[in-house]
């Protein structure tokens, strides 16, 4: 076992730097899980309602597709699993794909690792450290809402399992990011790939769901969450399952590890040409190399979700014919079409949220170089300091509106092909999805701003987008005021398609991302440089 | 033209929260000179050469660049230098060659002839990707990258630090030549030998300040001579020496500048049969200032 040796000390290590950053994210997740309940407890308390809730989302497969589908609407944790699973989920992968990566190859890019390996530290410690500590923040987060949930005077037997059905996502996503830790050399990529497997698993189980085919979405460990269904006769068998899942991923990546060089990845790094192309000699064009692989692969993604999207979108309309009582309240407000207006304008919105994330990491670049010292190279030849920023920033803005135009281009030409008109609905889609544009750029914009003020907090950017997300998916769940809710730039987006369609909040979002932007690119003009 | 000093600091301070690493730092470059900026980890070299690049502002002190204000100028200042950090990270994704011809581009072109002969002078492979160069070859482009340009000014952050002996030497020869094309050098480093082999004149910091600052032979002047003799009889006292070491017949001391002429004559009562005179080495010089300091 000399391989995993020192594995105890390197958990210190890692407890110790991410003191802090922890507890936040366990309680955080805790608490999100915390308010839906008692939110849910307090406005379903009929149970007259709680059904009408659970037809309206068996009827309506753009929620479905959002959050999964209800179990049991009968009861209040029936409806409790239902709304925060996913949500929880989620932020839990998130949570232990950045854990991992932080301080595994994060590590051996920095040289660190390096240092630790030269002591007396086996090779497996370093990934070994990281799973402990992840694992034990999963179990952190998923006691502290079993526990949250039982004192509410929920089940014990619902609220241990939704805890544990949330550990058990993290778990998944533990192994993930060990194993893709183990193929690239680059921390981004790492994250990218584990973040990208996340996605994927999302866009997998909200297909299913969507088209209400259990075996699509027992392919994705999100549905694996639901299904073990707490609150709603629960599947204790599936805890093992997940247990089985991440114990694979792990041996897997244990096997990558022992096959590669510290410091190296899977895939070799290939040589590059002797000399510059010609095109390579302005700040643009630097970044353009630094962001053009992040780039394609959103695009990449993007197009795809939207492909998923456009295909599901048709099967709205047979939902309705199936079900009279549903069809005939759909005619009242307007028929088919806006069941699949709805359903496009529900995944926008979740696509604009995601395009908020590339946005915000994009923008953020310009601090990575920063930190690196890879900005002073650049701002010590005649490149003014804004040149340099824009760069960075052109990505963020132009980046943002291609991956979603791509986005609504693909759904709307997948779901124009059923229906007989491509193209139409192609532009007609891809114009619903650039509304999400100008709410997209106030985050970049946020993002300059606090690279240029608090460099040291640009972090921050991460945590308004996940307030934006938390507010626009739960705000009315947890009557939260309209005026906070308002203060999320995606609040003000008009409902397209099929919503009425107004050009002023795009405006002055866009007005707001520019002052912010300029305010940034003005404050980075102004202060010194700093690593990190 | 040669009036103008490619460098004017006077005063200059800098905090970083609590820590002062510059402490009212006077240094003078003179047009076409190669200076030697000596000072241990810490002192507040790299920060001053940041301070000069526009990159942090100084709390307080005048600076001037080539006759202009780095903070203001920066840009216009950058066209007519080069810089070479202490810390050198290249882009993962970008080739050394690449990174080479675009950090020359930025500031205005490169020469590729030059750049050629010094990636065949530096054995540097220019088609590796930046995260496989080790620290020495990563030196080695920001290097190719700084000397390959047509430049009045090169700022040069302990250049050498990862550099083996073989390559130091080849430094040594592109910067003699780079005198030797009228270009000035300010040149930080904690390796003494190399200040000494290739500077024309030294400024020595410590805690932000200049300690010490003039030619070599001025700042040996102020210093002590190392003196070894061989005597018929040792005498019992020695007035002016320090640190004598006796050892049968054979002394070693050291003398201040102004007292040789008094110490000599001792000596020569005393029936000399061997003599060594040393002028200090700058290690010593080095060595004595931060003793003198710390005591
Ligand atoms: N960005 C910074 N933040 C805080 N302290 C700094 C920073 N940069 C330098 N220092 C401190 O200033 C002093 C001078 O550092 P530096 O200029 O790097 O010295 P040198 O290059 O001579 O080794 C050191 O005490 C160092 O710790
Ligand atoms: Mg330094």
């Amino acid at each position: 076992m000399t391989a995993f040796a020192g594995t105890g000390l390197l958990v210190r290590l890692v407890l110790r730097r991410d003191r802090l950053l922890l507890p936040v994210w366990v309680v955080a997740i805790g608490g999100v899980v915390s308010a839906i309940a008692s939110a849910i407890t307090s406005v379903y308390a009929d149970p007259a309602q709680r059904l009408a809730l659970g037809a309206m989302i068996s009827g309506n497969p753009a929620m479905r597709a959002l959050t999964g589908p209800v179990f049991d609407p009968t009861s209040v944790g029936g409806l409790i699993a239902w709304r925060a699973t996913t949500i929880a989920a989620v932020l839990t992968a998130l949570m232990s794909i950045l854990l991992v990566t932080r301080h595994t190859r994060a590590e051996e890019e920095s040289g660190r690792a390096e240092l630790i390996g030269a002591g007396a530290v086996g090779r497996h410690a370093l990934p070994a450290a990281a799973v402990l500590v992840a694992s034990l923040a999963n179990l952190a987060t998923g006691l502290l809402i079993g526990l949250g949930l039982s004192a509410q005077g929920l089940p014990a037997a619902g609220s241990l399992a939704l805890g544990l059905a949330i550990a058990g996502v993290g778990w998944v996503f533990t192994g993930l990011s060990v194993l893709a830790a183990q193929l690239t050399e680059g921390a981004r990529t790492a994250n990218a790939i584990a973040c990208s497997a996340l996605a994927l698993c999302f866009l997998v189980r909200a297909a299913g769901d969507a088209a209400d085919v259990e075996a699509v979405s027992w392919l994705s460990p999100l549905g694996w969450a639901q299904r073990l269904r707490p609150f709603a006769g629960e599947r204790w068998w599936v805890p093992a399952l997940i247990a089985v899942a991440g114990l694979l991923l792990l041996g897997a990546s244990g096997l990558l590890a022992r096959r590669r060089d510290l410091g190296a990845g899977m895939m070799a790094p290939r040589s590059g040409p002797a000399n510059a192309a010609h095109s390579l000699r302005s700040p643009l064009a630097l970044a353009w190399r630094l962001h053009r692989g992040a780039l394609l692969a959103w695009t990449i993604g993007f197009a795809v979700a939207g492909a998923v999207f456009g295909t599901l979108a048709e099967s709205m309309r047979d939902i309705v014919s199936d079900n009279p009582r549903i069809a005939e309240l759909i005619s009242m407000v307007g028929g088919g079409d806006t069941l699949v207006d709805t359903f496009f304008a529900t995944e926008l919105g979740l696509c604009g949220v995601v395009a908020g994330g590339y946005a915000v990491q994009a923008a953020l670049r310009s601090r990575t170089e920063e930190a690196a010292a890879r900005a002073e190279p650049v701002l010590s030849t005649a490149v003014p300091r804004w040149r340099w920023l824009a760069g960075h920033l052109a990505f963020a803005l132009l980046g943002s509106a291609v991956i979603l135009a791509v986005t609504g281009f693909a759904a709307g030409l997948t779901h124009g092909l059923r229906t007989g008109q491509p193209l139409t609905e192609a532009v007609r889609i891809l114009g619903a999805a650039l509304v999400q544009v100008p709410a997209v750029w106030v985050l970049a914009g946020l993002a300059v701003l606090l690279f240029g003020a608090l460099p040291k907090l640009t972090a921050l950017t991460w945590a308004a987008l996940v307030t934006f997300v938390l507010l626009g998916q739960l705000g009315q769940l947890l009557q939260i005021d309209e005026r906070v809710r308002a203060i999320s730039p995606y609040f003000h987006l008009p409902q397209v398609p099929g919503g009425q369609f107004s050009a002023v909040p795009l405006v002055w979002l866009a007005g707001v991302a520019a002052l912010l932007a300029l305010a940034g690119i003005a404050a980075f003009g102004r202060r010194d440089l700093s690593g990190d | 033209m040669p009036d103008i000093p490619a460098i004017l600091i006077s005063g200059l301070t800098k905090r970083f929260g609590a820590v002062r690493a510059l402490d009212g730092l006077e240094l003078v470059v003179s047009a076409g000179e190669v200076h030697g900026f000596l000072g241990p980890n810490g002192a507040g070299k790299t920060t001053t050469l940041r301070v000069l690049l526009g990159l942090l502002r100084a709390d307080a002190g005048h600076a001037e660049l080539l006759g202009g204000d780095p903070w203001r100028d920066a840009v216009e200042l950058h066209r007519r230098l080069a810089y070479v950090p202490g810390d050198v990270t290249l882009w993962p994704t970008l080739s050394g060659g690449e990174a080479i011809d675009l950090i020359g581009r930025l500031r205005g072109g490169l020469d590729p002839r030059r750049r050629a002969m010094l990636l065949e002078r530096f054995a540097l492979d220019p088609t590796k990707k930046g995260r496989t160069y080790s620290k020495g070859n990563r030196q080695k482009v920001a290097l190719i990258a700084a000397l390959a340009s047509d430049v009045e000014l090169l700022l040069l952050d302990e250049p050498t630090a990862g550099l083996d002996p073989l390559m130091e030497a080849v430094f040594r020869d592109c910067v003699n030549e780079e005198r030797r094309n009228g270009r000035t050098v300010l040149l930080s480093s904690h390796i003494l030998s190399e200040v000494e082999a290739l500077c024309d004149r030294v400024t020595i910091i410590r805690d932000g300040r200049a300690v010490e600052s003039g030619t070599l032979a001025e700042l040996r002047h102020l210093t002590r001579t190392s003196i070894s003799a061989e005597l018929e009889h040792v005498p019992a006292d020695l007035p002016g020496a320090h640190n004598l070491v006796v050892n049968g017949s054979q002394i070693h001391f050291e003398a201040d500048a102004d007292r040789l002429q008094d110490v000599l004559r001792t000596l020569v009562g005393c029936g000399v049969r061997g003599l060594t005179c040393r002028p200090p080495t700058l290690e010593e010089l080095f060595l004595r200032h931060y003793q003198v300091m710390a005591s």
